[in-house]
């Protein structure tokens, strides 16, 4: 998978989870849960999400790793890559 | 021969609109089917019915906003033999639209096969004889009178049939508005009594986004209001050590799959529903001045949307779920309070509500109760904070959590040990 398609999987699932966020304006270093609002039962369902299309299973203890939109292509590449 | 009524979906619900009906004359239908859609100021709400049967007659057609406790269709019990006839219609039972706008559709909306005709019937006569009384308002009427505040049962229509018109309305408003004050109050529909139904006849109009979010305002500016005047209030807080129950669901966790984690908000409902059994002054109801207390355990959880605005649905029975049974409840309230497709029953019958400002929030939530209920706890955001325990100060994960309890229904030494005990359920979390 490449950075793009990564990265457009990812905001395919963040429109499910937020349909009314803007996510055209979205800035790739800054916080996401700040920037569209996200709850801690989004970030597990935008998990699961993750785990159905792509067969990753990200630990809690990667969340972080996940908190920007740049951050978690990144860290989804390192683990596609790894699998 | 049972009416099926529109229900009360919660303090905040006048009226309801059905969008469609899933049943016919005919059909059986079974406890917890869901037989109809109706839109609310919240949300689109799949309405169950109570008990089995079979459904003798649609009263109310799709289209049509009806007050709460409105008769909507008859169900015939299974052990009831055919009903006699009904009674044909009286003319006071016998609604017409009024005559300003245009006739709303007695037929169903859907395209069906040819079906036996919809009888549209009154509730069957009963001693003493249910008074029902139509409200015939024009869809300009009814707008301005929401605009404007007006309580339609207490204007009195000049139009053709006594059709209220907006004149009517606007007449209503500025008499209120001279006797000042006390309107407020007024303002506030007066709950429809046993027996007496009161139907609103409009024209059907799909609600746009943008009025759906001035109605939830309203919705929820009419329930919190009539809280803030009846319910006199008092306010509790502790601060609860998390790290036990954090570390044990981070363990728990790491073992779990993504799709079967958990949640802390359902380590947080477990506690709060095992808690009030031993303080159930905090679970139940305050109807007609006395308080009834529950012996089912429904916790009303709160959930933000987006673009604003609240929905508490209820999840069923919460002290004898598991944390994984809650867990997934949660999800599926979640995912249909956020596509705004909710249950009757889960909507309508919440015992006490818990609302969880969740970790980006603030760190103390100060509640406003739900009526008729008599509780809410709140929990703020976890975190991290010194904390000195057996002499030595460390870093805690440390969560605030209050209560906003009825005053009517018990005291400030209740509601503290109703805390407590919340606060030790959450540092033993093994044994949710």
């Amino acid at each position: 998978m490449t950075d793009v398609e990564i990265k457009s999987l990812v905001l395919r699932e963040l429109k499910k989870i937020a349909p009314e966020a803007d996510l055209e304006g979205l800035d790739g270093a800054a916080d996401l849960r700040e920037q569209i609002d996200l709850d801690s039962m989004d970030i597990l369902n935008l998990a699961v999400a993750i785990h159905e299309t792509t067969g990753v299973d990200i630990p809690e203890a990667d969340y972080p790793r996940m908190a920007t939109l740049d951050g978690a292509v990144a860290y989804l590449r390192s683990r596609i890559k790894a699998k | 021969m049972a009416e099926f009524r529109m229900p009360a979906l919660g303090a905040d619900m006048d009226s309801g609109k059905i969008i469609e009906w899933r049943i016919k004359p005919g059909d059986k239908v079974k406890r917890g089917d869901i037989v109809a859609l109706v839109d609310t100021d919240k949300a689109t709400i799949e309405v169950e019915v109570f008990e089995n049967g079979i459904v003798e007659s649609i009263v109310v057609p799709e289209g049509e906003t009806v007050a709460v406790g409105t008769a909507l269709a008859m169900i015939r019990g299974e052990a009831e033999a055919v009903a006699p006839r009904a009674p044909s219609p009286t003319p006071a039972a016998v609604h017409k639209p009024a005559p300003p706008s245009p006739a709303p559709s007695r037929a169903p909306l859907r395209a069906e096969p040819p079906s036996p005709p919809i009888a549209i019937v009154p509730p069957p006569a009963q001693a003493p004889a249910p008074a029902r009384r139509s409200l015939r308002v024009s869809p300009l009427a009814m707008r301005v009178a929401m605009d404007l505040g007006v309580n339609l049962l207490s204007v009195k229509g000049t139009g053709p049939d006594g059709a209220i018109t907006r004149k009517d309305v606007e007449g209503a408003a500025q008499a209120a508005a001279q006797t000042a004050a006390p309107a407020a109050a007024q303002a506030q529909p007066p709950a429809p009594r046993p027996g007496e139904a009161i139907k609103v006849v409009s024209m059907p109009r799909a609600p746009a986004a943008g009025d759906r979010q001035a109605a939830m305002r309203k919705a929820i500016a009419a329930a919190m209001g009539r809280s803030k005047r009846e319910i006199p209030h008092y306010y509790l807080g502790t601060q609860i050590d998390m790290s036990a129950a954090m570390e044990w669901l981070r363990a728990e966790n790491l073992n779990r799959p993504v799709t079967n984690r958990l949640l802390y908000s359902a380590l947080l409902l477990k506690a709060v529903a095992i808690a009030v059994r031993q303080i159930p002054e905090m679970n139940g109801y305050w109807v007609d001045g006395v308080f009834k207390s529950s012996a089912a355990i429904h916790v009303g959880v709160a959930i933000s949307l987006r673009q604003g605005g609240l929905i508490a649905p209820a999840i069923h029975d919460v002290d004898k779920l598991s944390l994984d049974e809650i867990m997934v409840s949660l999800r599926e309230l979640v995912k249909r309070v956020r596509a705004g497709i909710l249950r009757s029953s889960e909507i309508a019958d919440a015992t006490l509500t818990v609302t969880s400002l969740g970790e980006q929030g603030v760190e103390t939530v100060f509640g406003i109760i739900y009526p008729p209920q008599v509780a809410l706890v709140g929990f703020g955001r976890i975190v991290e904070r010194p904390w000195a325990d057996k002499g030595m100060v460390g870093a805690r994960p440390v969560m605030t959590a209050t209560l906003a309890a009825d005053h009517r229904v018990s005291d400030g030494h209740r509601g503290g040990l109703f805390l407590a005990a919340i606060d030790r359920i959450l540092r033993e979390p093994q044994k949710l």
